[in-house]
């Protein structure tokens, strides 16, 4: 996706980010092929603003958070953070600016180390005195909402949505400037989920973070979403404001992908215009526009020529050749 | 007669950290053939349990200490083999309800044998016509299961469940494992099918959404209880119990910009010491002085609707 290149208010770009996995087959394990996991991502998430991807199983949206978390180094393409290319190499200065949360908390903490422990722990690293950490400790813990007398028990001791605000908390503790959280309520009951998205809301604000969140459930990304970014299959196919985005999908996976999900309301239609469910293989993506062998509307150019990024509207992009 | 009807069921877990009440005194009816009951809550709520005991399919610590279940009129709890209705369940994994060394085709017409006695030949006849039905043409029928998608097997599971003529379809949330596209395809097809062969079906799941437009009764369960009984519409126009009310206000919506959602503050209860009184008050806006001491009992609040609360007490 075409971003405005190095504008001002970009806190994180990736310019044509790719993240090819080897993969091995046949007798000596040798290169068969690579799995395009990500391939081809342009995107400018601006400071202060919660940028939501969202796609299906395969479609890359976690690789792309792991690239911009800096766990993973790209195939190639740029990584631009604060103005400082880190694609190669990340100081340790801006390495604390970027956390991540994951889906699981139970994964996501040591069983046997307890809470207050494990949220200082990046500050212990760092050389802070214990008395110091500590403090810092508390009044994080306080503002994700965890109870003091929880510092001191163990993971398990805690419920699925304490654990998520203890995760929360550790990543808060470097007074990091960018989250990305992939799926972080996923494994949550609506009742809970809840809970953690209206946290997440109120400390963005509190900490001036920016947001990479991704999900699979629209649902979710309309309401804690300032703009919304399609993936399929490697690639950002739109990309929009979310207002602009659930008003006016363009491309036809979004649309499908939009008409999949019921509304939580009986007198309302479902009638989902859903593409067969075909296996869909990274290693091996179609010719032309990923999306043509399942879309209703594809037409003989779709086979042939990838489409390019079109800005169809103010801040509106899509990869659709219906829109040249 | 009604197809299902659960009377008084209590179901407990023997658990390392002691005996965890799973369900208490739990009714519930499925009036007529053709309907498809939700059953809708939060894991714990006990959802699961109750369609694993109508199954007769609970783990080795549970125990159903009192109650009767009775599916066309048979209680399936002490019921022979011979003599039980046949019930099918529909699991949230398909790979692990099919035989990963047999065809697709030699699994369902298996039933059509073993089940129905048909002779081979018919066997394979009716196997490709309920493959064709839930949209798995010909040459699927000698497939083995590692080579369908995901969608592609809960259909063949689909099939099996068809094949057997079931009383009863038990369907544990069978789309949570698959992509929104194909949950969509996955669910419009389980509704025609219980629909065009006039089945009947307990739709188990924690999506709201999901029942909005799979079921026409709905059953809200919290810790251990049904807490509500509606029909569908009525339940998203006008909840009655305090936990449907706010639950509907906690889930994010893809049809609607909600500005906040209100989360229900605290967490489901432990089920081995669960909460004196209405097992929700802790939780509970409403809470009064009784709701602390008293359990409320089912409530008419509308035609054909119950709740227990002690707000709609006369």
């Amino acid at each position: 996706m075409r971003s405005k290149p190095s504008s001002k208010s970009a806190l994180v770009e990736a310019l044509n980010l790719r993240k090819y996995y080897p993969v091995y087959g046949g007798l000596f394990k040798r290169i068969k092929g690579f799995v395009r996991a990500v391939d081809g991502v342009n995107l400018a998430i601006r400071e202060g603003e919660s940028l939501v991807l969202v796609g299906e199983s395969g479609s890359g949206k976690t690789t792309l958070g792991m690239l911009l978390a800096k766990l993973i180094q790209p195939t190639s393409g740029r990584i631009i953070f604060k103005g400082v290319d880190v694609t190669e190499k990340i100081p340790r200065s801006l390495r604390r600016k970027i956390r991540v949360v994951f889906q699981d908390p139970y994964a996501s903490l040591n069983p046997r180390i307890k809470i207050l422990d494990q949220v200082i722990e990046p500050l212990l690293s760092e050389g802070v005195d214990r008395g110091e950490a500590e403090e810092r400790g508390y009044k994080v813990l306080e503002s994700v909402r965890l109870d003091s007398d929880l510092a001191s028990k163990y993971p398990h001791e805690l419920s699925g949505g304490q654990r998520q605000r203890a995760v929360i908390a550790r990543a808060l503790i470097t007074e990091p400037d960018f989250l990305v959280l992939d799926e972080p309520t996923s494994m949550l009951d609506v009742s809970i989920q809840a809970q953690i998205l209206n946290l997440l809301k109120k400390l963005k604000t509190e900490y001036s973070l920016t947001y990479l969140f991704i999900t699979h459930n629209l649902a979710v990304a309309r309401y804690i979403g300032d703009r919304i970014a399609v993936m399929y299959l490697g690639r950002i196919v739109e990309m929009a404001p979310k207002r602009v985005l659930f008003s006016n999908p363009l491309h036809p996976y979004t649309k499908a992908l939009l008409s999949a999900y019921p509304p939580p309301d009986p007198e309302k239609g479902w009638e989902p215009e859903v593409p067969e469910d075909m296996a869909t293989n990274p290693a091996n993506p179609p010719k032309g526009c990923r999306f043509h062998p399942r879309c209703p509307l594809a037409f003989e150019d779709c086979r042939v020529r990838a489409p390019e990024t079109l800005e169809v509207e103010r801040e509106h992009y899509v990869e659709c050749l219906l829109y040249r | 007669m009604a197809v299902v009807e659960v009377k008084n069921l209590s179901v407990v877990y023997y658990t390392p950290k002691g005996l965890a009440r799973a369900l208490d005194n739990v009714s519930l009816k499925i009036e007529r053939r053709g309907e498809i009951l939700g059953l809708v809550g939060e894991s714990g709520s006990g959802k699961s349990t109750l369609g694993y005991a109508i199954a007769g399919l609970l783990p080795e610590n549970a125990e159903i200490v009192s109650g009767e279940i009775l599916v066309n009129g048979v209680n399936v709890i002490d019921a022979g083999v011979d003599s039980r209705p046949r019930i099918s369940v529909i699991f949230q994994d398909a790979l692990t309800a099919l035989n990963p060394v047999l065809t697709v085709g030699e699994q369902i017409a298996e039933i059509f044998m073993y089940v129905h006695g048909m002779e081979r030949r018919e066997a394979y006849e009716e196997t490709r016509r309920v493959l064709r039905e839930v949209g798995l043409p010909e040459g699927f029928t000698n497939r083995y299961p590692h080579e369908l998608s995901g969608g592609q097997r809960q259909r063949a599971v689909i099939a099996m469940s068809l094949a057997l003529r079931p009383a009863l379809i038990i369907a544990d949330e069978p789309t949570t494992a698959l992509d929104v596209t194909v949950q969509a395809v996955i669910l419009k097809l389980l509704h025609r099918v219980v629909k065009d062969n006039d089945l009947t079906m307990l739709y188990i799941t924690h999506d709201l959404s999901l029942v909005a437009h799979m079921c026409d009764k709905v059953a809200v369960m919290y810790a251990g209880e049904i807490v509500e009984y509606s029909d569908v519409r009525s339940l998203f126009r006008d909840p009655k119990h305090p936990y449907t009310i706010a639950l509907l206000k906690a889930i994010p919506r893809i049809d609607a910009d909600v500005e906040e959602l209100e989360p229900i503050e605290g967490s489901p209860p432990s089920l081995i010491n669960p909460p004196k009184g209405c097992r929700f008050h802790p939780r509970c806006p409403y809470a009064m002085e009784k709701c602390r001491v008293a359990k409320p009992g089912a409530i008419q609040v509308g035609h054909g609707r119950w709740a227990r609360c002690f707000l709609y007490e006369e």
